[in-house]
């Protein structure tokens, strides 16, 4: 073997060791405890960073639970109960209750309802349109279609239906994250309760013109009448600004406000057909 | 050679069809809605209700804070209802609605049209006036006028600038203004000038108006500190930074007001309400605007009370052509283009523009081919293709960084772009995001 050879492996290794002793001190004296119970937090949580928790993603969120020690108020909306329980053992604490909740989007003014008055041209996104003016048709609260909600949405929960023009909820992916909550420039999109079998009583209606400009713009406009709320049984129904709220923690989805309703604003979703009344109040008292 | 701002600009088409339309009075509509938000600020508070009566003139709605100002009744009648209606913004505003059955004006308001030359008002005194007399800026920004009169402790305006470039495309309301009330105007130039403590004044107009340039020096020799600048045809000229650079040479920094160099901008139309406010008692109820379009049969000039139907002006010169894609609300580059045209003039609607099917219409956006055509003519040296990604990206920090609040909004990079794309539209999108950012820090 040739000396060469022989002084450049020493050399190597030497600086290889040198190295090493070096790095060895250095990650001793720059050591920065991190709690394992990060690490093992986040791999219980689903990785769908979708910020739905509150916080930046999944790591944001574990690292906040550790630094707090505490589930108060802290709830991913994604995984449910089932992931928060896992998180509850690792950091052994209780879980908090949280029921999970589904995006509803309150307006119903389809093309067929709601007839357009203008033609809009510019940048095809919900957030410049609403930016320019109140949109299409007679009514400046309701959805502007360009599916600004659809784009954001990481579940695929959400889709344009083109002949409506109005956006739908795929129940069975959405996750409540309240991504399309945040992104529609018209506050259209409410987490509501989620009903066993995906039920929904709800006012599908943010207009809050008086009643007789909102049915003019829009047919099935909520005109603030007040029918429901007097119909409602259990003070799930409140009226503001020329507009029926449903309270979806106080519903019991007897949808005797859907029968009362004169425009057609209160949309009942996933129930079976209706049958004779009868069985129809019986039911009622079932649920 | 002529003065003009030094980076950026485009030159439009000029189409100012209504050139040489002397300014005819509108007759009064039948009905006035005034929107209680017709400027930059808090929207003023109602202090009339349903069924009182009013003449033209009086105090419809009060002025609701510092950056606010007075509105005032254009026609004399009874307040049919106070709703909310649609203004040019497209939404609806809570507005005055007042049926007119005539022109009657309130006590103390000088109508004749005689010159009034002297006051013996002080400066604060002007400004009083202006304040109770509603002024905004009727350029098209509206931004209260004693606001603008009243620098923050520490600085001091040194030069006033008179804003009768009309830079927009089409619009002639400042141009025929200058030629028919050219001694009121400098009349209203010389209590600005009081009202501001500074003894220099300079009207900047473009080139393309040679006859209100040569009007305008004539009359000038009879007032001491008032000049006349003639600038190059450039858009946009009449932003306010632009004219400061062209005229004064000063560059006002990122960020800051003009009043930072010195200088005070005031439009030709703001001069002409000072003047009527100051010297007439005459609150500002009416203004000039431009009514104008390619298929228009009689475009015109008109002087139109705040609050008439935007469909009357249309009316008065020779109905919606059949042709019409878009009524736009102010100039083709800045205007907006409106969904009906049932709203009312505003104060700072300073014209009505018709635009056919031929012209009307958005062409297909193109991919961006990085051509920069857009960096060239930003006349506030921003990058509009890369403001627009961060927009479109939602990248709102980066945004800030690259000064999208800085932009004016003149359009000139939509203008300009070989792919049709929509680069305003973002960047107001940046604009609207991002300033709201910056204030809820504060």
């Amino acid at each position: 073997m040739s000396a060469s050879l022989i002084y450049t492996i020493i050399t190597i290794s030497s600086i290889g060791i040198a190295a090493a002793i070096i790095l060895y001190f250095a990650a001793r004296k720059f050591y920065v405890y991190e709690d394992p119970r990060i690490d093992e937090v986040e791999e219980a949580l689903p990785a769908a960073n979708c910020g739905g928790c509150g916080y930046a993603g999944c790591r944001a969120f574990a690292e906040a639970i550790v630094k707090d020690n505490s589930l108060e108020g802290k709830n991913c909306p994604v995984g449910g109960s089932e992931v928060m329980n896992k998180v509850a053992e690792i950091m052994q604490l209780e879980a908090e209750k949280h029921k999970p909740r589904i995006a509803v989007l309150l307006c119903n003014g389809t093309c067929e309802h709601r007839p357009k008055t203008n033609h809009y041209e510019g940048a095809s996104t919900c957030a410049i349109a609403a930016m320019n003016y109140g949109g299409e048709t007679g009514c400046q609260y309701g959805c502007l279609g360009f599916g600004d909600c659809a784009d954001v949405c990481d579940f695929d929960a959400l889709h344009m239906d083109p002949e409506t023009g109005l956006p739908v909820v795929t129940d069975e992916n959405c996750v409540g994250c309240g991504a399309c909550v945040d992104a529609c420039p018209k506050s259209l999109f409410e987490l509501r309760k989620q009903m066993p079998k995906y039920r929904k009583v709800y006012v599908a209606c943010r207009n809050e013109d008086k009643g007789g400009v909102a049915k003019k713009s829009c047919e099935v406009a909520c005109i603030g009448c007040g029918k429901c709320e007097k119909e409602c049984k259990y003070d799930a129904i409140t009226i503001n600004n020329n507009r029926a709220f449903i309270d979806s923690d106080k519903c019991v989805l007897c949808r005797k406000c859907v029968s009362v309703c004169p425009t057609n604003a209160i949309i009942e979703e996933n129930f079976p057909p209706r049958k004779v009344k009868k069985e129809k109040e019986t039911e009622t008292a079932h649920a | 050679m002529l003065k003009t701002f030094k980076i950026g600009g485009v030159h439009p088409a000029e189409n100012k069809i209504t050139a040489d339309k002397v300014i005819k009075k509108l007759p009064l509509p039948k009905t006035v809605t005034i929107p209680v938000a017709q400027h930059i600020g808090a929207p003023s508070k109602v202090v009339v209700k349903r069924g009182d009566m009013v003449k033209a003139g009086q105090l419809i709605a009060q002025s609701a804070g510092f950056v606010s100002t007075n509105i005032h009744s254009s026609v004399s009648g009874k307040v049919k209802k106070i709703d909310s209606v649609f203004d040019s913004s497209g939404y609806k505003k809570e507005s005055v609605v007042i049926d007119v059955d005539g022109d009657e004006w309130a006590e103390g308001i000088d109508t004749s049209p005689d010159l009034i030359k002297t006051t013996g008002l002080d400066a604060k005194a002007i400004n009083k006036k202006i304040l109770e007399a509603g002024i905004v800026g009727l350029g098209g920004a509206t931004f209260p006028t004693h606001v603008k009169l009243s620098p923050p402790p520490g600085m001091k305006a040194e030069v006033l600038l008179i804003n009768g470039v009309e830079c927009e495309p089409y619009l002639t309301a400042d141009h025929r203004l200058m030629l028919e009330r050219g001694e009121e105007l400098l009349v209203g130039i010389d209590l600005l000038k009081k009202a501001l403590g500074v003894d220099r004044a300079v009207i900047g107009i473009e080139n393309n108006k040679p006859d209100a340039i040569e009007h305008l020096l004539v009359l000038c020799e009879k007032y001491s500190g008032i000049e006349v600048s003639p600038l190059k045809v450039k858009y946009p000229q009449g932003g306010e930074k632009q004219l400061i650079k062209a005229v004064t040479g000063r560059e006002v920094p990122s960020g800051a007001l003009p009043i930072a160099v010195g200088a005070v901008v005031n439009n030709v139309g703001t001069a002409l309400a000072v003047y009527e406010a100051v010297m007439k008692n005459k609150p500002l109820v009416e203004r000039i605007v431009t009514v104008t379009g390619k298929s228009l049969a009689n475009p015109s000039n008109f002087k139109v009370r705040v609050g008439t139907p935007v469909k009357e002006l249309i009316e008065a010169a020779g109905g919606l052509p059949e042709d019409t894609a878009k009524v736009v609300s102010g100039g083709p580059m800045m205007g907006k283009a409106v969904a009906n045209i049932d709203i009312p003039v505003a104060k700072g609607t300073s014209g009505v523009l018709i635009i056919n099917e031929e012209e009307g219409h958005r062409k297909e956006v193109l991919n961006c081919i990085r051509c920069g055509r857009c960096v060239g003519v930003c006349p506030m040296g921003l990058e509009p293709f890369l403001l627009m990604t961060l927009a479109e990206k939602k990248i709102w920090e980066k945004s800030e960084h690259e000064n999208v609040m800085d932009c004016i909004e003149c359009g000139s990079c939509s203008f300009t772009c070989p792919a049709n794309r929509p680069l305003l539209d973002y960047i107001r999108l940046g604009k609207q995001t991002v300033g709201g950012i910056i204030r809820s820090r504060k």
